[in-house]
């Protein structure tokens, strides 16, 4: 019946896709953060920030593209306060990441207060726009389903290929890794923890705030600042669901945005019969079900949220 | 922004020149309020002032003291938590009267103001009023959304007209029912679908719900959430706002809105002020549309003439008292 239906909608896969990308996004970042070892709690502010900063650019006259680009520069500021705090400092990386979800918060509403005047509604830009692949878009049902979306879904997904293959692949994949897993080995072997975990936290945080820019430049075209909504923790849980791994990432990212635009049409389709919290429960009980079957076989990066500190045993 | 400071800038020569005069009258404590001097009026907001509730507030509060009837200072962006120390720190200042949102903070709220009997409060709230000086309101804008219904019940094509709100509280409830109700008047076979986003502030996931209706049929959206008339542009459908004017935001999209204005609310408010009258009172009928608190606003031409006219003739039967909207609280389905 209808329930099954929805299924067979191109809309809802469609939708799938829209609704994962920031997730893509802000996943590929903390999980970057952590395999060096840093776990990144300043994910849900610096994704706000990212969304005000990539806003503001376009706004003022900047492409598209360059708004990405700001979001992303913006991101991997907040990520080199975050690495001096907590790889130079060593501090807690726990209540780091927190003060800095709470800092640019913060910074992004007052900045955005100073620099915007304030209106009825918040003033809008042109966003991104679903592009037509020839040949591709035509195809029936696949075609609506998967190939009317904007750019950056379609870079989300590539960077989640990307990153799989750096990770695992190349020698600065290994070198990440190994900062991860033992950073005296890795130091042992000639490669710098610091250096290492330093870029790793400021690219992870970059991507994070193209997460946050996602939304503001394609998915909505206006800022406000309580807009993440906590998509950034959820990004931090879908770390875990995939085990440290880009391609599981990518697989979390798309099965919590099926659950989310799957209970978006479930209520209209069955509403009159169940409470409508039941299903905006769905993707949060889901993603804590799959998280309890992929916990099992995760493999956390056995150096996560230690410091390192040279010469000490 | 403009008219803020230049209001300061004159309420800080006004206050300069009053100084001397009005020195030992405020060291005292006593707050003498004339008649005719501007109410001291400060606003707390929850949410930024560019959320369409708190911009109702704070415009008609903005406009007020454009007036002269009020001075007007403000705070956005207040949390819960913070939000009593916010209270504590403007009536401590000596404001006559504190315009805000109890909602996430009735019970400390209600403390407050009984802490400050001498400050006035008149509070969006979902509660009832408290003491001499606690009043409250609701939004009650389901006049507008009833019309708009009637417009969209004979505009739909597929007969299915779809709702997008944020969390069926009262208010939200009233709407909703109201608008749908306002479509089943017309076209009683009409199906509406409903759905909430479970936030109040995610303009991406309301154009989701927005678009999921429209993948379930539906060709007119009602928004109650800010992102809805985005899926509706999107789709090349028409949409109805509510609370502010989304017409000139979605020109080709949203036709008709379900108005509501704060002003009659503030000023029944100030009045009481003024007159010495206790505020513990509640004030949500003001903002009905008896009382010019609620309207439609809607561009003519784009639903079918008699729609248009069977609508103005409900419109004017509700402002004659004639004609009440049903008032359901209930969760719409």
């Amino acid at each position: 019946m209808e329930i099954l239906d929805i299924f067979a909608s191109a809309g809802l896969w469609a939708a799938v896709l829209r609704i994962a990308t920031p997730l893509i996004f802000g996943t590929l970042g903390a999980l970057l953060c952590e395999r060096s070892g840093v776990l990144n709690l300043g994910i849900e502010g610096i994704m706000t920030f990212g969304a005000m900063a990539g806003w503001l650019a376009v706004y003022n006259g900047a492409d598209l593209w360059m708004g990405l680009l700001v979001a992303a520069l913006c991101g991997a500021l907040f990520g080199l306060l975050h690495a001096a705090l907590t790889v130079t400092l060593g501090l807690s990386q726990h209540v780091t990441g927190l003060g800095i979800t709470l800092f640019a918060s913060s910074l992004s509403y007052f900045l955005f207060r100073l620099i915007v005047p304030i209106k009825g509604t918040p003033p809008t830009i042109v966003p991104f726009q679903p592009i037509d692949i020839p040949g591709l878009s035509d195809l029936p049902f696949v075609g609506p389903a998967l190939f009317t979306q904007t750019a950056p879904t379609y870079l989300a997904i590539a960077l989640a290929v990307v990153l799989g293959y750096v990770l695992f692949f190349t020698p600065l994949g290994l070198a990440v890794r190994m900062t991860g897993e033992n950073p005296h080995a890795a130091e042992a072997q000639g490669v710098n923890p610091i250096t290492v975990r330093y870029g790793a936290i400021m690219a992870g945080s970059a991507l994070m705030g193209v997460g946050g820019a996602f939304l503001t430049l394609s998915a909505f075209n206006s800022f406000f600042p309580t807009m993440i909504q906590g998509r950034g923790w959820v990004c931090i849980a879908l770390v875990v669901f995939s085990s440290w791994r880009p391609s599981r990432a990518l697989l979390g990212a798309l099965l919590f945005a099926l659950f989310d635009a799957y209970q978006l049409r479930l209520q209209t389709a069955v509403g009159k019969a169940v409470p409508y919290q039941l299903f905006l429960m769905v993707p949060y009980i889901m993603s804590i079900v799959a998280l309890v079957v992929m916990a099992r076989r995760a493999r956390v990066p056995q150096a996560l949220m230690q410091a390192y500190r040279r010469g000490e045993r | 922004m403009a008219i803020l400071k230049s209001m300061t800038r004159r309420s800080v020569l006004a206050s300069g020149a009053a100084l001397g005069a009005g020195l030992a009258v405020t060291l005292s404590g006593t707050r003498a309020v004339l008649a005719d001097t501007p109410l001291k009026v400060a606003g707390i907001h929850a949410s930024p002032v560019e959320n369409a509730w708190n911009s109702r507030l704070h415009e008609a509060l903005l406009a007020a003291a454009k007036d002269g009837v009020i001075e007007y200072e403000f705070s956005e962006g207040v949390s819960g938590t913070d939000y009593p120390r916010a209270m504590r720190e403007y009536a401590e200042k000596g404001v006559d009267l504190i315009v805000g949102e109890s909602y996430a903070v009735e019970r400390e709220a209600r403390q407050v103001a009984k802490d400050y009997p001498d400050v006035a409060f008149l509070m969006g709230s979902s509660g009832e009023a408290s003491g001499d000086n606690f009043g409250v309101f609701g939004t009650w804008n389901f006049d507008g959304a009833y019309l708009a219904g009637m417009l969209a019940g004979k505009m739909t094509k597929t007969n299915v007209v779809g709702s997008v709100g944020a969390i069926p509280i009262p208010e939200v409830n009233l709407l909703i029912n109201a608008f749908n109700a306002g479509v089943h008047e017309v076209n009683p076979e009409c199906k509406t679908l409903v759905s909430f986003i479970g936030t109040f502030f995610d303009p991406p996931k309301a154009r989701e719900a927005g678009l999921a209706e429209i993948d379930a049929g539906a060709d007119i959206l009602f928004g109650e959430r800010i992102g809805t008339a985005d899926a509706a542009k999107e789709r090349g459908i028409k949409a109805v706002g509510s609370l502010i004017d989304y017409t000139d935001r979605y020109p080709d999209t949203v036709f008709a809105n379900a108005m509501w204005y704060f002003r009659p609310i503030l000023d029944a408010a100030v009045a009481d002020v003024k007159a010495g009258k206790p505020v513990g009172k509640i004030y949500t009928a003001y903002g009905l549309m008896k009382d010019g608190g609620s309207d439609i606003v809607y561009t003519k031409g784009v639903a079918p003439k008699e729609a248009e006219e069977a609508m103005e003739k409900r419109r004017a039967e509700i402002k004659a008292g004639t004609f009440e909207v049903p008032r359901d609280m209930s969760e719409p389905k």
